[in-house]
């Protein structure tokens, strides 16, 4: 996310320039920062003068501030919330569903060898196949009502989850189990000692692919097999040719990814103080 | 073979031998050691690399098994409580998710004491070793001699029988290993623990130990074992030893044993190399 260059520039330069050193990173980073911020709004400018002037067809890119206008109505009206928290608890409760049994799994894959051997073939075998190809199945299963959903999302998750929690406790550093053995920790202090926070790296970085993952699962399931959602409203809204609604929804969609980022990566910082970032 | 184990023997081996397959071929890394290494002694082991004495030390530690032979460690009085031994490694073995303080009482939460009966020892350990001040922090807040440190103290005050130490200092610089090879003859000093010492270093053995074993080229056994604590009493201060001329001495007559070995040593890896260059079979 923001990469610390600080320590290694203040290490290289001699003593009595660091700070002048870092006054210059100091501004440096402002700058940077500046630049991050406006670089977006200059793309939006851009377009707004660019519909205003006729150069685009808004048709297809309706100017930004019609798409505001769009959103602020949506909102007024309550329709977005609607779509929004319909999805958001489709992808809370799927999410769940999927994470709590994945990182169960993994744990057991990567702790116990038979497991292993008896898991890993089923995963292997399964995971290639696209997540949404199984919707139908699911919809024939659950019926179009939010089981269906939840089961998609879940069964998305549950995969990625899994897979790198067992990586996670496969790949701890050996030297933390001999210091185990050595110490004479016993198998449960063993997991909940060494194991599971070893792992841990791993495991929320399973959970970040997972939530991605549940953007994509849930937006397109809901394109096909529901009478609501942000997907629903994208998919609805280019049926009946209001651009300005399908740019709304896929406002929402960017910012419903940039929100879980953010969410996963302060998880990191409370679950994992000591990776280096 | 079965010479009897004199009592007063804290670690005792008899014909202890180690060998393990590399991709079919047999590999013997110890061959037929037998010693017996007296409670409370500092006991230093070198040897050319590869010789087996991290080998000898892993099975001491119960971390690898031994081939054939015996190997035992005496309990004191009664406390059958106590951990056998606690070892202190080479590479960076504090867990990088626990504080200092939980990093030391490791050992103590595993023999099931409570949080207050863990920390009301552990403390005291973690002052002796300069880390006071530091009791909360993590890991990678320290730097690489801290983190030894907090190794070093997670032995001690697991109060083992007997301490195992495979180089702990061989990946700090100059200063740092000075700092702390005085820090724990002093930590030492104040418990007279039986300590394992393997190390590389000549000069770490004769700055620390009361015996120094030069051990053979690989399959390792006893070259010699020279007396250094008629030579240096105990206390003992790392400059002292290290600016008196008997060092000088003592150091040539160690290299003079172990010149040969590591000679030899190099000559097998060289033969080794040429082995696997020229291709499988």
């Amino acid at each position: 996310m923001k990469s610390e260059s600080l320590p290694a520039a203040q290490a290289a330069a001699p003593p009595v320039e660091v700070d002048a050193d870092a006054e210059r990173w100091r501004r440096q980073r402002r700058i940077e920062k500046t630049l991050s911020v406006l670089s977006p709004l200059a793309l939006l400018a851009l377009w707004q003068l660019a519909a205003l002037a006729g150069e685009v067809d808004t048709r297809f890119f309706p100017a930004p501030s019609a798409v505001f206008e769009e959103a602020w109505g949506m909102i007024q009206s309550g329709e977005l919330w609607l779509h929004l928290s319909i999805s958001l608890s489709r992808i809370a409760v799927g999410f769940t569903l999927g994470a709590v049994p994945g990182i169960a799994i993994g744990l057991a894959v990567g702790l116990f060898r038979p497991v292993r051997a008896i898991v890993q073939p089923l995963i292997d075998a399964t995971f290639p196949i696209p997540k949404i190809a199984i919707l139908p199945l699911f919809i024939m299963i659950f019926g179009l009502g939010e089981e269906s959903k939840y089961a998609i999302i879940a069964t998305a998750v549950i995969y990625l989850v899994m897979i790198n929690t067992a990586a996670g406790v496969h790949n701890i550093d050996k030297i933390y189990l001999d210091v185990g053995k050595n110490f004479g920790a016993g198998k449960w202090m063993m997991f909940t000692d060494v194991a599971l926070p070893g792992a841990l790296p791993l495991i929320v970085a399973g959970l970040k692919l997972g939530m991605g993952v549940a953007l994509l699962v849930i937006v397109s399931a809901e394109f096909v097999g529901a009478k609501s959602g942000i997907g629903y409203l994208i998919w609805t809204s280019w049926q009946v040719f209001q651009v300005e609604k399908m740019y709304v929804g896929l406002l929402v969609c960017a910012l419903l990814g940039f929100g879980a980022a953010i969410l996963l990566n302060l998880l990191e910082r409370v679950l994992i103080p000591w990776k280096q970032r | 073979m079965n010479t009897a184990i004199p009592s007063e023997a804290k670690i005792a081996l008899r014909g202890v031998e180690k060998r393990f397959h590399v991709q079919g071929r047999r590999v013997d890394a110890l061959a037929g050691i037998d010693l017996d290494i007296r409670a409370g002694e500092f006991f230093c082991i070198v040897g050319p690399s590869g010789c087996g004495k991290t080998t000898l030390l892993r099975i001491l530690a119960g971390l690898e098994t031994k081939s054939q032979g015996a190997v035992s460690i005496g309990r004191s009085n009664g406390d059958t409580r106590r951990p056998l031994n606690s070892m202190v490694f080479q590479e960076q073995s504090i867990f990088p998710w626990m504080s200092v303080r939980n990093n030391v009482a490791f050992g103590l939460k595993a023999l099931g004491l409570s949080r207050t009966e863990r920390y009301a020892i552990v403390d005291p350990y973690i002052r002796k070793v300069g880390l006071s001040g530091f009791e909360h922090a993590l890991p990678h807040q320290l730097s690489g001699g801290m983190k030894q440190r907090v190794s070093i103290a997670r032995a001690f005050a697991n109060d083992p029988e007997i301490l195992l130490m495979d180089e702990p200092f061989a990946a700090l610089d100059e200063q740092t290993k000075l700092v702390l090879q005085a820090e724990l003859l002093r930590v030492w000093e104040e418990t007279r623990k039986t300590v394992l010492y393997v190390t590389h270093s000549i000069d770490e053995a004769i700055v620390l130990a009361d015996r120094i074993l030069v051990m053979t080229a690989r399959p390792g056994r006893i070259k010699e074992i020279l007396d250094v604590a008629a030579i240096f009493g105990r206390p003992r201060k790392v400059e002292d030893v290290k600016s008196s001329p008997r060092y000088g001495e003592l150091f040539g007559r160690v290299w003079g044993q172990l010149r040969d070995e590591v000679v030899a040593a190099q000559a097998a890896e060289e033969a080794e190399a040429k082995r696997q260059q020229s291709g499988p079979g």
